[in-house]
């Protein structure tokens, strides 16, 4: 094992699964010579190339496209689009294309790429470089959606990712790029999509949280054991298609309580597909309705006070905890 | 070369530039301070193509640009307070401090933004356009963008519908020679981009952006073209960016010597010097120009200062523009969670305010640990680059 930060975990698993398999290749905006935009792909051109790490053009639904292509045409292409915000640039390609493809030509084709995309708020980057789109890629069929909290869990599902043959939708979070943790570097610790972690155990209230927000969650938990005397049981899904329901379920059975944590926009959001997804299966296990944790339901604002108002924090998911636990509604 | 208009012309033109150039200065430097946030693309270089442009443009005519726009809008006649006020997040700001650097705009002097989304703004542009012939009105739209938006799809396919539809209308790239990193040789395979629309039937011309009066006459024929003879036209702003391509950029795609010698062609210098040569302005003139700019920047980040952060309840504002029959949920706030139809927030609920609150207040807290500056490489992405206040750049982009 060694510490790394979360930027380093995703070079490595690109690194290493392109050392293991020449198909796999990188392009994306200013993923070579200018290292990426975040400077995830530092390195790369200098091991493997410009034949393998390609900078294109600023054409996101080219781009993307190309990538559907060459995987219909037996490479694994690593798409790096610069952030989600730009990711609807490419929104025909992604779900018109990539995904439909496998399903539209009955099982002829087989689109294996990874769709790499940053996002999330809280640096001020206002209403156009702010997105949290983990819902709109959680809705379309056809596509697998990854969405790591940890350097570990990046490295081993974007190693998962590259080897699957169906095109994946990879979306990082931009505040967790400088985290550190510990990842394995042996490099054949993949982490299987479709498998929740559970971060902490409890037993009073499950509290499921993607990306930064699982985070979040950890700190809420603490608070909540610390100050309110509750057991939070904090769940990372990791990958929202497929959903690893049972451990989420089996944890709601034990605590009757559920919140839900997402940075994204409330409507039709991840809370309310989960919070949907519990009620239906698991209603005679709830003590209360299941609680949702959002960003606020408008375009980020740049002013930094009014941008924090906007993002979720664990102050909302204590409160919402101790509202489910008290049975009512906020 | 040109001849140079009347010594008023001159001076204006050389005061505009003399201004936009130290506002840009001192953004960069409040930014530092971290009195503003985000993202600061700044024009440094390319003070030429934005005076030259609008030095020609009627009130009526339309504006729109990129993320790169404090001083196009400037250009247009926005108040640098307000435009330093947008950076700073606050109320008096273009956008009421919701949009930030990248996200300029002023209404009232038809500067029409302002946008973050490389190309999106071209599209735009055309709509703008067609609702001018639509009215029957003499407006020309403006439509500046860079080298590297040139191969967006928004490109060619506004391209054929100005050309289509003989949209009145005016292309200009500032080609500064780069898309953030990446060369144009890298990036575009036709690297002459007055020739890149020819084919969608927008005929091009090139011209050197460092030079306003160049810029001046380009774009003079250009408007005409739109105005008189609805006839969409390309001009190429051959240009440069002294900085980075926003401020955490540590250029490692160029060589120092290459901004050297483009700082040699400064659009400010070079017009002063041929003024003064000419005899059309004096010394005293200049550096009037010079101290005028100074002042009003010094002012505007007082005035950007002195102005209040905008109160939380604003939030949902704007957000749709509301009727007499709202039914119906708009939008939900997350906080209460109520039904929000987007009114104002005076009867936030306690519960709601002390949330917001509560949010609102990490904007004050230092983050906590290493908050690399990817930027920076190797070791010294163990510090958070120069900057001194709490919310160092995280990319860039
Ligand atoms: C659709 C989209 N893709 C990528 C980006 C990220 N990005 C911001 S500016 C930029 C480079 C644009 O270059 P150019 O058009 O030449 O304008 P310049 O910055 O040189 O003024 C890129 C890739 C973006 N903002 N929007
Ligand atoms: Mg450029």
């Amino acid at each position: 094992m060694a510490e790394l930060r979360m930027r380093e975990a995703l070079r490595d698993a690109m690194a290493e699964e392109m050392r293991r398999d020449e198909s796999v290749f990188v392009m994306g905006e200013d993923v070579g010579v200018f290292r990426g935009a975040f400077k995830v792909t530092d390195g790369l051109l200098d091991e493997f190339g410009e034949r393998r790490v390609r900078d294109t053009p600023i054409s996101e639904n080219t781009i993307v496209g190309a990538g559907v292509g060459a995987a219909m045409n037996g490479l694994r292409p690593i798409v790096e689009l610069m952030t989600v915000n730009f990711s609807l640039l490419a929104l025909d390609q992604i779900v018109n294309h990539a995904a439909a493809i496998p399903y539209m030509f009955n099982g002829q084709a087989k689109v294996p790429m990874v769709i790499r995309m940053p996002g999330g708020g809280g640096h001020q980057l206002g209403p156009t470089h702010s997105h949290s789109f983990e819902a709109l890629y959680l809705q379309v069929p056809g596509l697998l959606v990854a969405c790591p909290s940890t350097p570990g869990d990046a490295k081993g599902l974007l190693k998962s990712a590259i080897r699957d043959d169906n095109p994946v939708v990879f979306i990082e979070h931009e505040s967790l790029y400088g985290v550190r943790g510990e990842v394995d570097d042996g490099g054949e610790e993949l982490v299987p999509f479709g498998e929740a972690r559970v971060r902490r155990e409890g037993s009073d209230v499950t509290i499921v949280g993607i990306l930064k927000m699982a985070n979040v969650a950890m700190e809420a938990a603490e608070t909540l054991a610390r100050e309110h005397g509750v057991e939070a049981e904090v769940i990372d899904p990791r990958t929202l298609r497929p959903l690893d329901l049972d451990t989420i379920l089996g944890s709601v059975a034990k605590t009757n309580h559920a919140v839900i944590v997402e940075e994204g926009w409330p409507h039709g959001g991840v809370g309310a597909n989960l919070s949907a997804l519990i009620t239906e299966q698991a209603f005679d296990d709830l003590d209360a309705p299941p609680q949702r944790v959002t960003g606020a339901d408008v375009h980020m604002p740049y002013s930094k006070r009014l941008e924090q108002a906007a993002i979720p924090h664990q102050e909302h998911i204590v409160s919402a905890a101790l509202a489910t636990l008290e049975g009512a509604r906020t | 070369m040109p001849d140079l208009p009347d010594a008023a012309t001159c001076y204006e033109l050389l005061a505009r530039m003399a201004l936009i150039r130290r506002f840009e200065e001192e953004a960069g430097r409040q930014y530092q301070r971290a009195k503003a946030g985000g993202f600061l693309h700044l024009a440094i270089g390319e003070e030429a193509t934005i005076v030259g442009t609008t030095s020609v443009m009627r009130d009526e005519d339309f504006l729109i640009g990129t993320y790169r726009t404090h001083g196009h809008a400037i250009a247009r006649g926005t108040e640098p307070n307000a435009v330093m006020a947008e950076l700073f997040g606050r109320v008096d700001g273009t956008s009421g401090g919701r949009g930030g650097s990248m996200h300029i705009f002023d209404a009232a002097r038809r500067f029409m933004g302002g946008y973050g989304i490389v190309g999106g703004n071209l599209p735009i542009a055309a709509g703008l356009a067609l609702a001018s012939q639509y009215k029957g009105e003499d407006a020309v739209t403006v439509c500046m963008f860079g080298d590297g938006a040139s191969n967006a799809g928004n490109f060619g396919e506004t391209m054929n519908l100005a050309a289509l539809w003989t949209l009145p209308i005016l292309f200009l790239v500032e080609n500064n020679l780069y898309g953030m990193g990446t060369a144009i040789e890298r990036h575009s395979a036709q690297t002459d981009l007055s020739k890149k629309a020819e084919g969608y039937g927008v005929p091009g011309t090139r011209i050197d952006g460092m030079d306003v009066i160049a810029v001046r006459e380009a774009v003079s024929a250009g408007l005409r073209s739109a105005r008189e003879e609805e006839r969409p036209t390309l001009i190429e702003v051959v240009t440069y960016r002294y900085r980075g391509h926003s401020a955490a950029d540590p250029e490692v795609y160029r060589e120092r010597e290459e901004v050297e010698e483009w700082r040699r062609r400064d659009p400010i210098e070079s017009f002063a010097r041929r003024c003064v040569e000419a005899g059309v302005l004096g010394e005293r003139e200049v550096g009037q120009a010079r101290e005028a700019a100074e002042a009003t920047v010094l002012a505007a980040v007082e005035l950007a200062d002195a102005s209040p952060e905008p109160p939380l309840d604003t939030m949902y504002e704007s957000l749709y523009a509301l009727t007499d029959y709202p039914g119906g949920w708009y939008a939900v706030d997350e906080r209460s969670p109520e039904p929000h139809r987007g009114e104002h927030e005076a009867d936030m609920p306690e519960r709601a305010r002390e949330l917001a609150e509560a949010g609102a207040a990490y904007a004050e807290v230092e983050e906590e640990g290493e908050r690399p500056n990817p930027a920076l490489a190797g070791d010294a992405q163990d510090h958070t680059a120069s900057r001194t206040g709490p919310d160092p750049e995280e990319r860039e982009d």
